[in-house]
């Protein structure tokens, strides 16, 4: 269940990356800012994390968009390495912020639910997880809605299709450049929402968010949604049981293994497209 | 600019570029003792290091009280990190530190260690409890600490006091513990001390290491649990046990009890982020003895600088570190670092606030006359429960189920 959260977060950089062509280097970090926000959110208005899921993630939205206009627009055309090191600047900016404004200790957040269980016969399920899983679920049938419903999610696909042909029928790329950053960061700032309710924050955190992305991504297949979604539960079960049926502090090990056998066999990554 | 300009210019910077060598002369003589305190206070362990900072803001005080020399305070943060350890401590004794303190991880205090042996500059373990930092013939490395071995053998010790007091024991345990350089040695420790202790009623059914870093540690508390294990036994740092606690609540696990040997279950943090869950562990560390003079001095300059924080390991050793270099700057009376450190080998503090005779180092830098103690968490503070001679308060065992609080 967890596994969904971390691809909510994951979909997020696949989209980004899908149609913007850009790599996210300062998603998780982007990330623990969304945590913080629920944090802080949550302790002034003591509201539950999960009806601050659509505010948190409206608010990623406008700090992506103005991202992307105002500094990773200028970089669209660079080099990749310039794109880079721009992302990474702001990535190592968020992560010192954050350690100013809040401090370097753990801090979390306590909700009625937050340690209820639900008993399955033998199995004990976390019942915060439960109601991430599912607002995870939720909100990534939300954004599938929209690339396949909406006129600006189709005008979007079609800037991710052919560049240069969404520009000759008149479309303002900027703007749905833009407009996607701006997704994909809603999507982190509801996944940071969710992973509230199930652990703690603190600013050193982000780049291992920024890390289990990537891998997530590249299993699934950058650039695909379903991929980013299928990749998250695929590292999240690999996770447990490897940690269940080997050795638990060597779980993370099985997530790479996993990752360096889809490269090996499938280097576009499970659902992902090869390239032409 | 005209040559003649140009020359003078070039002359004046070189002039200006030569002080720095005059500069071992002037610290030789200076009259504050310039000590580099290394602690993780970002990263993954960034709460322990900001607490045993606390330490280093009250000793100040204190040590003055004492009548002992003032102390120039360079900090360096490790950010958690081996590497980054190792570079600021040759960051800070390049900035003119004649002491190193630090720095409370095994492994960032092994790296700070070998820098401090090569550069020939003092280091003052404050915390640090792997066995082979002090195993390494190194002649500027000090340890005011307990070594794994020397805090498994008191655990045991005070565990079989705490059986017999409470008339309850475990009969079989499960051990978990962080796959760190301290978790590692204490595992090695773990079995070869248990050995010692025959009378010790428990089995260990399963072995559990985990991964310091972790963000999710339900696969690792599920394990134990499956285990079967009346008790559960944990080398851990602060946030894990956190996280280990939340997961004992949501899996519905109630451990007869929880035997810790490391930090976490008795930190501040960990009492305020819990509440009343984190009632009932019990901690098998290097503490204080609240009966000595200046435990009582040390204690009412923390309680008045930081009301709403206990007095812990952290701070003790932390204070204590620095003790011992403001003690041997004063006898050495210089700051050049041979003398420094004869000085520190020197070392016989009676009046201190561990539990023990007092501070001594043997021929390889280790205090090895430290003594732990059991502490145990009850409503929100922390209460010595062995071993008798130090105790303030009688075991509670089994601890109150989680779901009945």
């Amino acid at each position: 269940m967890t596994g969904l959260v971390y691809g909510l977060m994951a979909l997020g950089l696949s989209v980004i990356f899908g149609v913007v062509r850009v790599v996210n280097f300062a998603h998780g970090e982007m990330m623990t800012l969304a945590m913080y926000l629920t944090l802080v959110a949550f302790s002034a208005l003591k509201l539950d994390p999960l009806a601050l899921l659509v505010p948190i993630a409206a608010a990623l939205f406008v700090f992506g968009y103005l991202l992307q206009i105002g500094l990773i627009n200028p970089f669209i055309n660079r080099p990749e390495h310039s794109q880079f090191m721009l992302l990474v600047a702001v990535a190592i900016i968020l992560v010192n912020v954050q350690l100013i404004v809040f401090g370097p200790d753990a801090q979390g957040i306590t909700t009625p639910y937050s340690f209820d269980s639900f008993q399955l016969g033998p199995v004990i399920v976390d019942a915060a997880k439960v109601y991430a899983a599912v607002a995870a679920l939720a909100v990534s049938g939300a954004l599938f809605a929209f690339f396949r419903f909406t006129l600006t999610g189709k005008a979007i696909r079609a800037c991710a299709d052919n560049y240069d042909g969404a520009r000759v029928v008149g479309l303002n790329v900027k703007r749905l450049y833009a407009l996607t950053f701006g997704l994909g960061s809603a999507c982190v700032g509801a996944a940071g929402t969710m992973l509230m309710v199930m652990g703690d924050v603190t600013p050193a955190i982000g780049p291992a968010y920024t890390l289990l992305a990537f891998v997530i991504v590249i299993t699934g297949g950058l650039g695909s949604m379903p991929g980013a979604l299928l990749g998250g539960l695929l590292i999240g079960v690999t996770e447990a049981l490897g940690g269940v049926l080997f050795v638990p502090s060597a779980k993370s090990m099985f997530a790479f293994g996993l990752l360096v056998l889809v490269l090996l066999f499938r280097p576009q990554g499970i659902l992902g497209r090869k390239s032409t | 600019m005209k040559r003649r300009q140009f020359n003078k210019a070039i002359a004046a910077t070189a002039a200006l570029a030569a002080v720095p060598a005059a500069v071992p002369y002037v610290r030789a003589q200076a009259q504050k003792l310039r000590v580099g305190v290394l602690l993780p206070r970002s990263g993954v362990q960034a709460g322990i290091g900001q607490d045993c900072h606390r330490g280093v803001e009250v000793a100040t005080k204190v040590l003055a009280d004492m009548g002992l020399p003032s102390l120039d305070i360079m900090n360096g943060d490790t950010e958690s990190n081996v590497d980054v350890a190792r570079a600021r401590a040759e960051r800070l004794i390049s900035e003119g530190a004649q002491l190193l303190v630090g720095a409370f991880d095994s492994g960032q205090t092994t790296a700070i260690a070998q820098v401090a042996e090569q550069r020939g500059i003092p280091l003052v373990i404050n915390i640090a409890a792997a066995p082979p930092i002090t195993e390494q013939g190194y002649k500027f490395v000090f340890r005011n600490f307990a070594t794994a071995p020397m805090i498994l053998g008191d655990a045991f010790a005070n565990q079989l006091e705490i059986f017999s007091v409470t008339g309850n024991a475990p009969k079989t345990a499960v051990f978990m513990h962080v796959n760190d350089t301290f978790g590692a040695a204490m595992q090695k420790g773990f079995t070869g001390v248990m050995s010692k202790f025959p009378q010790i009623p428990y089995k260990m059914v399963d072995t559990i290491a985990y991964d310091p870093a972790a963000r999710d540690l339900s696969v690792e508390v599920s394990k134990a649990k499956a285990s079967g294990a009346e008790a559960l036994v944990m080398v851990s740092r602060l946030n894990d046990a956190i996280l280990i606690t939340r997961e004992l609540v949501k899996q519905r696990w109630n451990p007869m009890s929880v035997l810790s040997m490391g930090p976490g279950w008795y930190e501040d943090q960990y009492l305020r982020t819990l509440g009343k869950l984190s009632d009932g562990p019990m901690s098998f560390v290097p503490w204080y003895d609240p009966n000595k003079k200046l435990t009582k001095q040390l204690e009412a300059a923390h309680n008045k600088a930081f009301k709403d924080i206990n007095l812990n390991t952290n701070h003790v050793y932390t204070f204590e570190a620095l003790l011992v270099a403001a003690d041997a700057f004063k006898r050495a009376g210089s700051a050049e670092p041979k003398a420094l450190a004869d000085a520190i080998r020197a070392t016989n503090i009676k009046d201190n606030v561990s539990p023990g005779p007092g501070i001594q180092f043997d021929a390889k830098g280790q205090n090895s006359a430290l003594k732990n103690s059991a502490i145990q968490n009850r409503g929100g503070k922390l209460v010595t429960v062995a071993p008798k001679e130090a105790a303030n308060a009688k075991p509670e065992l089994p601890m109150r189920p989680y779901n009945k609080r």
